[in-house]
């Protein structure tokens, strides 16, 4: 299971002034959506089968990323990979899967599970990498999931409202669509009983090998296209405003 | 090669976003003095191929195989990554499409080449194409360059470009052909299927009120509901109300939910994400209510209020009521 972490939603999106990243001062960082669909999926797929360990995988820096991965102990998961990032953060996902590739290599997973995408970056990528990257078949966008003997048959989602079964023999590598399920909260047993569990340390630094890819030049506000007219004041004079509009420009009233 | 423009078969036509994908790729030829080539696969493929050598570009290669007749993740990742190997294009440009985010990073992942994903526009600076995407939710954009030697992959967000751009003129077909290995399909793939019609048709609808995550809370709907009911609207939302079993999936609009395009859409605590923005933006007149002043919602409203919706919602539908008596 591959959890990032992200700013959360509410977090301000204040640019570096290097222009490299955004200033993560102040910005509060949680399990980016689909992973935490992901999550809940495998401990789901876990607790239908009978048996199975859960393994959760995070790549960033000493603090957010421990919160990540106890969090999701917390919910159920049995153990933790965390592969410390020290430095900007990584944004080609061929590096990023190439290091959970060799992260991984000792490890047999019948199963993998990321995101579809995540929310600071949107490359929409590295899971399909990671899948490709360690010879196993692979289906994104997935909403469903019916585990079998040696295969799991899932639903995808397509464009327009359509939706597609294909069964894959295991091991396979899933990335998860948010809304496949609905994310369970911690116990406080679960909690509790997080503190205990094992999570190992391995560093970005002394696995990764390949040049980079793709690099990040500048990143940046963009200039508005549109003329919006913003509607100042106290609370009552913008909604004085608002419905004069409804009225007579918008006419709906 | 220069540019590759790898087509998304819609049953012998072509995907319109494959159509906004040629349009940069015919913007790039011409600000770079590159050759342009299309590439047409899957069932019908010489439709396809017919209809692409109606646009301006130097040759239409055509594969046709029949492992490619139906799509599959294994025979496409495959297919790509062939005719990449025998071509040699500096690029490769494709629409930003659900088919294109399940093969083509195992295309970038078979051949170690970069992949540059739902980019949103490019520019050449000394002589570099320099791609534009966004990031953080689309609150920020960022500049990003490919350091390859080799190809690089690049898809195009919905509507970055306009399809009705891409340049007419008359393109040579040449068949090609690569080597492929059935067992290297080993994924069985089921007829797809769309999910028991009904529910609510928002297409029609003249007013959409329309909540996002920004309600904070089921318990809040109630609210809603009552300024639908003070402006006779349908209610709508985004797609994490619907995740979250608040709202039935009929009322999503976006993407993977209705396209709308009413009188009057308020937006209510949503941020305005690509994949929600691409099903309203048709909307007349757009409406944003936003704690957030840089939430990206407010670069296509016509009116926006920077505000608390728990606070707003309540106190518009009594001015709305007042209004009407
Ligand atoms: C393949 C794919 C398909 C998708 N399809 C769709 C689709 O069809 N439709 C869709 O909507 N999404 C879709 N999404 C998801 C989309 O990317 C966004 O995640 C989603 O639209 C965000 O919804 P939101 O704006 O409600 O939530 P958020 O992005 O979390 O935004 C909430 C907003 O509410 C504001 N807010 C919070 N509290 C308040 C308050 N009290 N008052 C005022 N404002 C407040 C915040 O500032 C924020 O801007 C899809 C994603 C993918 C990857
Ligand atoms: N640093 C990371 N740590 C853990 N998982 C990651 C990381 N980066 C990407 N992923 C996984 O890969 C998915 C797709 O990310 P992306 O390709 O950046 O959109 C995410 O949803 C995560 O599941």
């Amino acid at each position: 299971m591959f959890l990032k972490q992200v700013p959360g939603g509410e977090s301000p999106s204040r640019v570096s002034s290097d222009h490299s990243w955004i200033d993560e001062t102040s910005v509060n960082f949680e399990t980016n959506e689909s992973d935490s669909y992901a999550l809940e999926e495998g401990l789901q797929i876990r607790e239908k089968n009978g048996d199975g360990e859960v393994v959760v995988i995070s790549m960033g820096p000493e603090g957010r990323t421990q919160k990540v991965i106890r969090e999701a102990l917390a919910k159920g998961a049995d153990r933790g990979v965390h592969i410390t990032e020290e430095g900007p953060p990584e944004t080609d996902p061929l590096r990023t899967a190439g290091v959970f590739a060799k992260a991984l290599q000792e490890e047999q997973f019948d199963l993998i599970l990321s995101g579809l995408q995540s929310l600071d970056l949107g490359m929409g990528q590295t899971g399909v990498i990671l899948g490709e990257l360690l010879g196993m078949s692979s289906a994104t966008l997935v909403m469903e999931t019916e585990v079998g003997e040696n295969s799991i048959r899932v639903k995808r989602e397509l464009e327009s409202g359509w939706f597609q079964w294909v069964t894959l023999s295991l091991p396979a590598c899933l990335s998860i669509q948010s809304g496949i399920n609905h994310p369970r909260y911690p116990s406080l047993k679960g909690i509790m009983g997080a503190k205990k569990k094992e999570i190992k340390t391995l560093s970005k630094a002394e696995i990764i090998e390949s040049d980079v890819n793709q690099s990040i030049t500048r990143v940046y506000s963009m200039q508005k296209a549109k003329k919006t007219e913003m509607i100042t004041g106290d609370i009552d004079q913008q909604i004085t405003r608002l419905v004069e509009a409804l009225r007579t420009e918008i006419k709906v009233l | 090669m220069d540019i590759l423009v790898a087509l998304e078969n819609n049953s012998g036509s072509i995907h319109r976003m494959s159509l906004e994908a040629l349009a940069a790729g015919q913007k790039l030829a011409s600000e770079m003095n590159l050759s342009l080539s299309m590439l047409a696969m899957g069932k019908n493929g010489g439709d396809l191929a017919e209809n692409a050598g109606k646009f301006n570009a130097e040759e239409v290669l055509l594969l046709e195989n029949p492992l490619l007749d139906n799509y599959s993740s294994d025979g496409y990742s495959q297919a790509i990554t062939s005719v990449l190997e025998q071509e040699k294009p500096r690029f490769v440009f494709m629409g930003h499409t659900y088919m294109v985010r399940d093969f083509l990073p195992r295309v970038s992942a078979r051949l170690r080449i970069p992949f540059i994903s739902d980019v949103i526009q490019f520019r050449i600076d000394d002589g570099t194409p320099v791609f534009t995407k966004q990031v953080f939710n689309a609150k920020l954009a960022a500049d990003i360059v490919s350091q390859s030697k080799g190809t690089t992959l690049v898809s195009f967000q919905s509507a970055a470009y306009q399809s009705d751009q891409a340049e007419a003129g008359a393109a040579t077909i040449r068949s090609i052909s690569i080597e492929m290995d059935s067992s290297a399909i080993k994924t069985q793939s089921e007829e797809p299927f769309k999910e028991e019609a009904g529910g609510v048709d928002l297409t029609n609808a003249e007013i959409i009120v329309s909540i996002g995550r920004g309600i904070g809370k089921e318990e809040n709907l109630p609210i809603v509901k009552a300024l639908a009911d003070a402006l006779g609207a349908e209610l709508g939302s985004s797609r994490p109300i619907v995740d979250s079993g608040w709202l039935e999936p009929s009322r999503q609009i976006g993407s993977s939910g209705q396209n709308v395009a009413p009188k009057l859409y308020l937006a209510l605590g949503i941020s305005g994400a690509i994949q929600h923005v691409v099903g309203m933006k048709g909307s007349k007149n757009i409406v944003a209510v936003n704690k957030d002043s840089e939430a990206p919602i407010f670069e296509i409203a016509d009116y926006g209020i920077v505000g608390d919706i728990l606070e707003i919602i309540p106190k518009l539908s009594e001015a709305i009521q007042a209004a009407k008596n």
